[in-house]
């Protein structure tokens, strides 16, 4: 399964990398990363339909991860992906407008990696 | 000759009951009285008299008068009346011890004492005349003793009125220095919650700044705890798969860095917000001012994210390599410099909010090491303002935010910061509607 995550971390990619080293290691799970809003919809636009999964921080300079979302499901009607939004804790109204732009599902900072294991491991096997 | 005495002691009654009246009982009656008994031995010297009644009578008054101290005043009157009556007796005496003699210098005698009578009027219309000259001056002392008081008495009203005023003023005064020390107090007051007010609007962006680096702080931890237990596992093997050790052994390492890289990262935005807060040293130190214009940058940025979910503008940094250190109040031109970040930010979010969509919003920092100095300029492509508000900007208390949300004191302090504090330059280009560019220039020390 082909996961993009996007945030302005550069490190999220290392954490990542190490978090997910098993599955990685298996095949189960490929990531991708995009350090922008911006640089997310170029490779989306660059690679149609490769990602299932993408997992967006709201929180960033230039593109937020709401607008990269209302981006998403304009673009790919027909095959959308499945997008988890991340922000910070207690952020009611993120939340509520990453629902109603369409996000399946919604994480909170600080990642609980094990619940996100669960939570793609479900996807990858449903 | 002989009724003389009797012309004489009539002026004199005349002149005592026309003057003061001295402190002795039935004074009127007696005068009365000395009337009516000189009225009688006038009447009885003119029918035939030899004269010796009247100037008896006359001797009996001067001896009374003389002898009583209430008529002292008298006095003066009474001595021309001596010469009189001793000529007079001489006279009655000669006539009658020495008729012989007499009667040849009858008219030496006469002569002498009509002289001495004369001498009497001409001493009485001397006292009167001097008496009336003492009247005069009496009274224009009098008057001036009137006006003395007069005068004193609007002296002493002069001087209460002149005490009043004098209190009044010295009140005023007080009342004048205590509004004064009330000013200087608000003043700093003012000062100090416009600093608090910039620090409110960095909460927000500190929080989320330090939010990140402590999830990897934690989150770095955690994962080098499973590659340990990895490392175990592998270690306990047959035949251990050293490329993996090795593999995980440099994962360790490198997060190792991370932890301390986010671990300084938290550290150096609490210190930020610790020098804002602080009271400046006013002392000038070497400072980085690309570093110190990126972290107010996000700072300013993530604090209004916090309270605006919903914003979002493209940062653009421009930072000079070469720009090396500056010797600059670093805490106060982190003031100066959140301040125009958060107008930027102000700016452009009030332009979104008007124009929407289309519209992409745009703040950028640009610095430049040029030969006299260093420049700094904040720009944003957000509302600008008109010619009239511009003129104002640098104004204490001027302010276009509604009432609460600015206290107007922003750019008046950051004003004061570059030029009084750096000797340095605040200038302003905007167009209305387009951008805003607020130009930092800070002359090499």
């Amino acid at each position: 399964m082909k996961i993009l995550v996007v945030d302005d971390e550069q490190d999220v990619r290392l954490l990542f990398e190490q978090r997910f080293r098993r599955e990685i290691r298996n095949g189960e799970l490929f990531f991708y990363f995009s350090f922008s809003g911006e640089e997310a919809l170029t490779f989306l636009r660059d690679h149609p339909s490769e990602v299932i999964l993408i997992l967006s921080d709201i929180n960033m300079p230039g593109i937020s991860g709401l607008e990269l979302l209302g981006e998403i499901r304009r673009n790919n009607p027909l095959a959308p992906p499945v997008v988890m939004m991340i922000t910070a804790y207690g952020d009611e109204e993120n939340h509520r407008r990453a629902l109603s732009l369409g996000a399946n599902d919604f994480l909170t900072k600080p990642l609980d990696f094990s619940a996100l294991k669960e939570k793609l491991k479900g996807i990858y096997e449903g | 000759m002989n009724l003389l005495s009797f012309l004489i002691l009539f002026f004199v009654f005349r002149y005592l009951k026309r003057s003061a009246r001295p402190a002795i009982p039935n004074w009127d009656q007696l005068l009365l009285w000395a009337n009516i008994i000189t009225g009688l031995l006038f009447l009885i010297e003119a029918n035939k008299g030899t004269g010796v009644l009247g100037l008896l009578w006359m001797a009996i008054l001067t001896g009374y008068a003389y002898r009583t101290p209430e008529l002292e005043f008298f006095r003066p009157t009474l001595v021309p009346l001596l010469p009189y009556l001793f000529l007079s007796v001489l006279e009655k005496l000669a006539r009658w011890f020495v008729p012989k003699f007499y009667d040849e210098y009858e008219l030496y005698f006469e002569i002498a004492t009509f002289a001495a009578f004369i001498w009497v009027a001409a001493t009485w219309m001397n006292l009167r005349k001097q008496e009336k000259a003492l009247a005069v001056e009496r009274e224009k002392r009098q008057q001036e003793e009137e006006t003395n008081k007069v005068i004193a008495a609007q002296k002493n009203e002069l001087e209460y009125l002149v005490e009043e005023r004098t209190a009044e003023l010295r009140a005023q005064k007080e009342e004048l220095e205590t509004t004064l020390e009330h000013l200087r107090a608000t003043q700093d007051q003012l000062i100090q919650s416009e600093k608090m007010a910039s620090l409110g609007e960095l909460t927000a962006g500190i929080a989320h700044e330090i939010q990140n680096p402590l999830n990897f702080v934690n989150n770095f931890s955690e994962v080098s705890v499973e590659l340990i237990d990895e490392l175990r596992e592998e270690e306990t093997k047959d035949k251990p798969d050293t490329e993996l050790i090795s593999d995980l052994l440099e994962d360790l390492r490198q997060n190792l860095e991370k932890i301390s890289h986010h671990g300084k990262r938290a550290d150096s935005i609490v210190k930020g917000m610790l020098q804002h807060s602080r009271v400046s040293t006013g002392q000038k130190e070497e400072t980085d001012l690309n570093a110190l214009a990126d972290e107010y940058l996000r700072l300013a940025y993530h604090g209004l994210r916090a309270k605006d979910k919903t914003f979002n503008a493209k940062l653009v940094t421009e930072f000079d390599p070469a720009l090396g250190k500056a010797n600059v109040i670093a805490q106060d031109l982190g003031r100066v410099l959140l301040n125009l970040f958060t107008n930027a930010f102000y700016a452009v979010t009030e332009k979104k909010k008007a124009l929407g969509g289309a519209f992409e919003p745009q703040v950028s920092v640009q610095t430049r090491r040029q030969a006299d100095g260093i420049e700094i300029r904040v720009r944003d492509n957000g509302t600008g303002m008109p010619e009239a508000v511009r003129q104002k900007i640098f104004q204490p208390f001027f302010t276009t935010k509604p009432t609460g949300q600015g206290t107007g004191l922003g750019l008046s302090l950051s004003y004061d910061i570059v030029t009084k504090g750096h000797g340095g330059t605040l200038d302003v280009r905007t167009k209305d509607g387009e951008y805003t560019e607020f130009i930092i220039h800070i002359p090499a020390s």
